[in-house]
């Protein structure tokens, strides 16, 4: 993988008030990676993101995304990327396929709704509504809104957070895909195994400091090699290997 | 590289439309504001306008009930007999005004045939009025009928000229419009505009290239629309059902339409308010009561704002209600044209810069 990056961050502060949320951050995300952001609740991940997505003004600091600088590019950064919030909602009563439509009128594209659904196999839930999913097909919808314009980079923000084992895997399974299929993906996360398992470069923020990015092998090499050592000896399967293997690997529509 | 098309505002703007107005006809109690309420309304006060009034009558014990004066009486739809009572109840009654006269026919054997003796009161001399010339009425018929030879003394040529008959309905609709207006502007967006707001689909919405005044002309084209198309058919339903006058017809109903266009935009401003400072969605009807509630009682929606006393109408006489009510009624009625209203349109735009400018300070996207 040639390390062309996509995203460039320079020192970025943002303060909320007299909060400083993010104090001065510097990171690369290269192109057709999976880069996770990982850290404690409130360490300015979601801020950081929120700034790189054009939703909040930053306080200092530079950013080009694809080549667009913040500053002056939003409206072409807002065409060229696909956002995931947190725990955001959809627009009342309208089903999914509406909701597709919708999101098509506000990128000005033109997308039919199955078309996008069988990317997240929902398209058996075309007509249902958003509230009526799952916890993982709530997911894979977000994220069939933010591939609508076939952005370069999507950003997903916790996506996993309540989502059964299955569930998980297979959104896992989704955001590879959508990796090698050419797009960035930038992703947060408090889930460690997950991190190691997904992305190809992580950096640790925590107090709006980012403290480390590497590779999720390189950082554990670094503290093996540190003379690190589990107090319990690592067994050849977790428990959650013993779960999937108990109740079966097909994800659930719970 | 795919083609990177020029984006349309447009587009999206009529995309947020398209949402909300499915968003809207799918949404229980916008429904039920806009269209039920007004509809039940006019079919319950309607119905209680249109049985007119009637007068009560007591009909004394002596009288007698096998005459053709009792029975022709007894056919009008306006006189209403009551025979149950006592001569002595028949007296407090009379005194307290509870009924309108009491009647006594009593047969002659000489001419004429009949005499009626009907006391009257005080107490209740508008409706003893009524039944006087109900009456009158009647002994002309009676003695015309009877007797052929030409009238000895006086001839009586009663000639009613044609006029337009004003309805109950011709009052109500155009209160139940502005009521369904009122609601769905103040509840509807502000319930909307919150909603969105606190489960972030704006902030969604944000990260698209959509623009701000996308959202808000997108979200208030579709409640015009849904408000104009629930407009028609209160309309219709009136007309046809509850004979509401249309002077001019269509033209007076594209009329009333623009001015329901104008009531709702003024309407939304406030709604806008109550969304920006609005806490949670438990917070939107107290506020919205607020503002709906003096103008559902005031603006002359069931009744005429002269019916009110001074003080209350010098209140009547700020809200914008009142004065759109006053504007659909000149319209409907009166066969106005807009430009015979322009001093009710004045304050309303008087109130549209005022509701905005606020709108504009209080109105929070997230």
């Amino acid at each position: 993988m040639a390390d062309k990056p996509i995203i460039t961050v320079k020192n970025l502060v943002k303060n909320y008030g007299d909060f400083a949320a993010v104090k001065g951050i510097s990171f690369e995300v290269y192109e057709g990676e999976i880069f996770g952001l990982l850290g404690p609740n409130g360490a300015g991940k979601t801020t950081t993101l929120e700034v790189i997505e054009t939703l909040r003004d930053k306080t200092s600091g530079e950013i080009t995304v694809d080549g667009f600088d913040i500053e002056t590019g939003a409206d072409s950064i807002k065409q060229v990327i696909g956002v995931q919030l947190q725990a955001a909602g959809y627009y009342p009563n309208l089903n999914l396929s509406e909701l597709i439509n919708l999101f098509s009128g506000l990128y000005g594209i033109n997308k039919t709704p199955m078309e996008m659904l069988e990317k997240v196999a929902l398209t058996d839930k075309a007509k249902a509504k958003y509230k009526d999913l799952s916890g993982g097909q709530k997911q894979r919808f977000s994220i069939a809104t933010t591939l609508i314009n076939n952005p370069r980079i999507i950003f997903l923000d916790e996506p996993t957070t309540g989502l059964d084992p299955q569930a998980r895997r297979n959104l896992w399974d989704l955001i590879r895909e959508i990796r090698d299929a050419g797009t960035t993906v930038v992703i947060t996360t408090h889930y460690m195994d997950e991190a190691e398992e997904l992305c190809d470069r992580v950096a640790f923020v925590d107090g709006g400091h980012i403290i480390g990015i590497d590779t999720p092998n390189n950082f554990i090499d670094k503290l093996v090699a540190g003379g690190f050592e589990r107090k319990k000896q690592v067994k050849l399967a977790n428990l959650e290997d013993v779960f999937i293997n108990m109740t079966g690997k097909e994800w659930r529509e719970g | 590289m795919n083609q990177p098309k020029k984006y349309s505002n447009f587009n999206a703007t009529m995309a947020i439309a398209k949402a909300s107005f499915r968003s809207i006809t799918r949404s229980p109690s916008a429904v039920v504001f806009s269209l039920a309420f007004p509809l039940i309304f006019i079919v319950v006060f309607a119905n209680i306008g249109g049985s007119g009034v009637s007068v009560d009558v007591a009909v004394a014990k002596t009288c007698d009930t096998t005459s053709p004066v009792y029975s022709a009486l007894k056919k009008n739809p306006l006189v209403h007999f009551i025979t149950n009572k006592t001569t002595a109840e028949m007296a407090t009654s009379l005194s307290r005004g509870d009924i309108a006269a009491i009647i006594d026919i009593q047969k002659n054997n000489t001419l004429p045939l009949y005499t009626i003796n009907v006391q009257y009161s005080n107490a209740s001399a508008q409706k003893g009025g009524v039944f006087k010339s109900e009456l009158t009425n009647l002994y002309f018929r009676i003695n015309s009928s009877t007797n052929h030879a030409p009238p000895t003394v006086a001839e009586v040529r009663s000639t009613t000229i044609k006029g337009r008959e004003y309805k109950y309905i011709d009052f109500l609709l155009p209160g139940m419009l502005g009521f369904s207006l009122l609601s769905s502007g103040v509840f509807g967006t502000a319930f909307v505009f919150l909603s969105l707001r606190l489960t972030l689909v704006i902030k969604r919405f944000f990260a698209t290239p959509v623009k701000k005044y996308s959202i808000v002309l997108g979200e208030a084209l579709a409640r015009l629309v849904f408000s104009l198309l629930g407009a028609v058919f209160i309309i219709l339903v009136g007309h046809y059902w509850f004979g509401f006058t249309l002077i001019h017809g269509v033209v007076t109903v594209l009329n009333m339409l623009v001015l329901a266009s104008i009531g709702l935009i003024i309407f939304m401003g406030f709604g806008f308010v109550i969304s920006g400072i609005a806490k949670n969605e438990s917070s939107v009807p107290p506020i919205s009561n607020i503002i709906t509630m003096p103008q559902f009682l005031l603006s002359g929606t069931f009744f005429s704002v002269t019916a009110f006393p001074v003080w209350l109408q010098t209140i009547s006489k700020i809200l914008p209600l009142t004065y759109l009510n006053d504007a659909m009624r000149e319209v409907a009625f009166e066969g106005a044209g807009l430009g015979d209203v322009t001093h009710q349109l004045l304050i309303l735009g008087a109130w549209f810069i005022g509701i905005y400018a606020v709108a504009v300070k209080t109105f929070r996207w997230e």
